[in-house]
């Protein structure tokens, strides 16, 4: 009979369609430290996967369901928190529980927590429910200093990782082995959140976050979803915050403060909240970037701020959204127009990296005289060691900045311009075939 | 004998020290197709309103099929049967013109709040999907942003979104506004083949449109129902006719 085989394999095909993103993905998880093998590497491997978890949790906020967040860490430190007294607990009293698991704990909390929180603070949307998430994250971050006895006071509760029951012979001692747990992890609940997005409930949310007025004429009770999406996104949060507790064997009280929270929306709105790649995109390049500049500048913060502002101005849909906008160039095949944007894009490119260096020039001087005049008045910018007292310094500084800006001013027209030729022959093409 | 459709019994809003709706009372039986005209600021919004759940009455009752809904909150008295469509278009505007009557017919499917079970799979809501798009006559741009929709098209889509739970009761909240004679003219055909079946309710402007659909048709003034009656007799009411007809001949 040839029709219910058809059926059967097209089933397959749809199966395997769905699954192939996937187990590329795992595939790139599980090379990935063989390619960076170094232990700073393995490191910086780790944090990337805990930040993508914790960052599409947040979306499932901000980009899925329209709700703007000021209290995330709650979720994400809370389950570091019971992560690390549950695997205290099980080291005590030697119970047969793998590390494996820990990480279930850290989304249990989460998601208790998100019910409790979120049954209070998702009855309103929009400006309410920001200021009610941030109310939170502020009753909880004091807690954290009040209740020492679950917070650990300011040196936080640490843990031992390779003192739970081992299967497999895994000690977890090796970050390698961690890197693996957190990987496996981390591709399980993208894939589980990816799935969320594409049930009923999924595109109910993206309703509610286009126009909550009208999901109530059709049936759906808005409250009802942003609680659920609420609910599920501590889980996913407590997740993260348990692979970091078991990544760093300690969390502290900044873990479910306000400036966890804000990380995680820049990391969000950075990569860009339209799309499900977009908060991946953030977190890799947030986390990238923590680990990077904090080790070349003290006030990497800083620079955190000004990526943020600047992507708020002139990309609001993000990394993601900057290339979704070139799709329509690559779908139509139109290789000489993209050639020619991009050497537009090169054109804009040299003056706003002069524009950079002349931001990083006075931005590092003016950190040095006004906070570390202590140490001397020489300090070192791209190896070049400079007088920040001299006049000359500055004069340099301000020359990049003003000169660098106004030259990129004046590649703007040159890009437009570019952009718009390779649009209109794209679309053009695309008609044509 | 069956309950009424609809059945508003001395409903009274006001907002504040103002008197919107004054001690309306009105049975639509079901299948009956009902007009309200009146003129701007009747009231006639805030009927719609107070009916359908967007606010809730000072006084009086709602009944839908002989049921208390007085008060209750728009989706469950949309999940007992009664859906409206809006004066101003009230769409998804960013999702696709597809995923608006989607989100529609969900909750009639049985489909709720389920995040454990793909979209995609569901046939019963594709086949729906695809029938109302059809009914709408907006397959064709099945794919595309509603926001950009022309006007008529957005029309068309809120009235999609509407029927697409399937329910037996509809408040069509001037389907034909700002339509040229040819989009009404659509509209009114589009109208009558969705709401076969149906009660409908409908607030409307155009004369044309509500002498070709209507059974019956009701006239508010200052928040009071001076009129309910078969068309041809509205016309010939003189009350009606001093009111409101007198003004535009």
């Amino acid at each position: 009979m040839p029709a219910p085989r058809s059926l059967s394999s097209a089933v397959a095909i749809a199966i395997v369609r769905l699954a192939a993103p996937w187990i590329a993905l795992a595939a790139v998880f599980l090379i990935l430290p063989t390619i960076f093998h170094s232990g700073s590497a393995l490191t910086m491997l780790s944090l990337i996967g805990i930040m993508i978890v914790f960052t599409l949790s947040y979306n499932m906020l901000l980009g899925e369901t329209g709700l703007l967040s000021f209290g995330h860490a709650v979720y994400y430190g809370l389950g570091g928190f019971l992560a690390v007294h549950a695997m205290n607990t099980v080291i005590r009293n030697a119970l047969p529980v793998p590390l494996l698991v820990v990480p279930l704990v850290g989304g249990f909390s989460g998601l208790l927590f998100g019910i409790i929180f979120g049954s209070v603070s998702t009855r309103r949307a929009g400006t309410v429910f920001a200021m009610i998430s941030l109310g939170l994250g502020e009753l909880v971050a004091s807690s954290s200093l009040i209740l020492r006895g679950f917070f650990g006071g300011e040196e936080g509760v640490s843990t031992n990782r390779t003192k739970l029951l081992h299967v497999f012979g895994l000690n977890f001692g090796p970050q390698i082995q961690v890197y693996y747990l957190i990987a496996g992890w981390c591709l399980l609940c993208m894939a589980t959140m990816y799935a969320l997005t594409r049930t009923p409930f999924g595109r109910m949310c993206n309703a509610v976050r286009e126009n909550p007025e009208r999901v109530q004429f059709v049936g759906y009770n808005p409250r009802m979803l942003r609680f659920i999406a609420f609910s599920l996104a501590g889980l996913f949060a407590g997740i993260a915050g348990a692979l970091a507790a078991i990544n760093f064997e300690l969390v502290n009280s900044a873990e479910v403060g306000a400036g966890q929270s804000g990380l995680v929306l820049l990391a969000a709105y950075i990569g860009g909240i339209g799309s499900f790649i977009g908060p991946v995109i953030g977190a890799i390049l947030v986390t990238w970037l923590e680990v990077m500049l904090s080790d070349v500048t003290d006030v990497w913060q800083l620079y955190f701020g000004l990526l943020f502002i600047g992507m708020v101005m002139f990309a609001p849909n993000g990394i993601a959204g900057l290339l979704t906008m070139h799709a329509p160039l690559w779908q139509a095949r139109a290789y000489g127009s993209m050639l020619r944007l991009a050497l537009a894009y090169l054109v804009a490119l040299v003056p706003a990296l002069v524009l950079l260096a002349g931001l990083i020039l006075v931005i590092e001087m003016t950190y040095h005289l006004s906070v570390k005049m202590s140490e001397g008045r020489t300090i070192s910018v791209f190896h070049v060691a400079l007088d920040s007292g001299s006049a000359m310094p500055w004069v340099v500084a301000a020359v990049l900045t003003c000169g660098g800006f106004w030259l990129f001013r004046l590649t703007w027209p040159v890009v437009g311009a570019a952009w718009h030729v390779a649009l209109v022959r794209a679309q053009a093409e695309r008609r044509t075939k | 004998m069956t309950a009424p459709a609809v059945e508003l019994i001395d409903l009274h809003k006001n907002f504040g020290a103002t008197k919107i709706i004054r001690g309306v009372s009105l049975a639509v039986q079901a299948g009956e197709r009902h007009a309200i005209i009146g003129p701007n600021g009747a009231g006639k919004s805030t009927l719609f309103n107070v009916i359908s759940g967007r606010l809730v009455p000072t006084s009086g009752t709602v009944q839908l099929n002989g049921e208390d809904i007085t008060g209750l909150p728009p989706h469950q008295i949309n999940r007992r049967g009664l859906s409206r469509s809006f004066q101003v278009t009230n769409i998804f505007p960013r999702l696709s013109v597809w995923e608006n009557v989607r989100c529609a017919v969900l909750w009639s499917l049985g489909h709720k709040y389920a995040f454990w079970r793909s979209i995609e799979g569901l046939a019963d809501v594709r086949e729906r999907t695809e029938t109302i798009l059809e009914a709408v006559d907006l397959t064709d741009r099945r794919r595309v942003q509603a926001g950009v929709l022309t006007y008529a098209e957005q029309r068309a889509l809120e009235i999609g979104v509407t029927i697409a739970g399937g329910a037996g009761t509809l408040l069509l909240d001037e389907p034909s506004a700002g339509m040229s004679v040819a989009e009404a003219t659509r509209a009114v055909a589009l109208i009558r083949k969705v709401s076969s079946g149906c009660t409908l309710i409908m607030i409307e402007h155009d004369m044309g449109v509500v002498f070709d659909i209507a059974d019956r048709i009701s006239v508010l003034v200052h928040g009071q129902i001076i009129a309910s009656d078969i068309p041809a007799r509205i016309k010939q009411n003189s009350e009606v006719q001093a009111a409101y007809l007198g003004g535009a001949p």
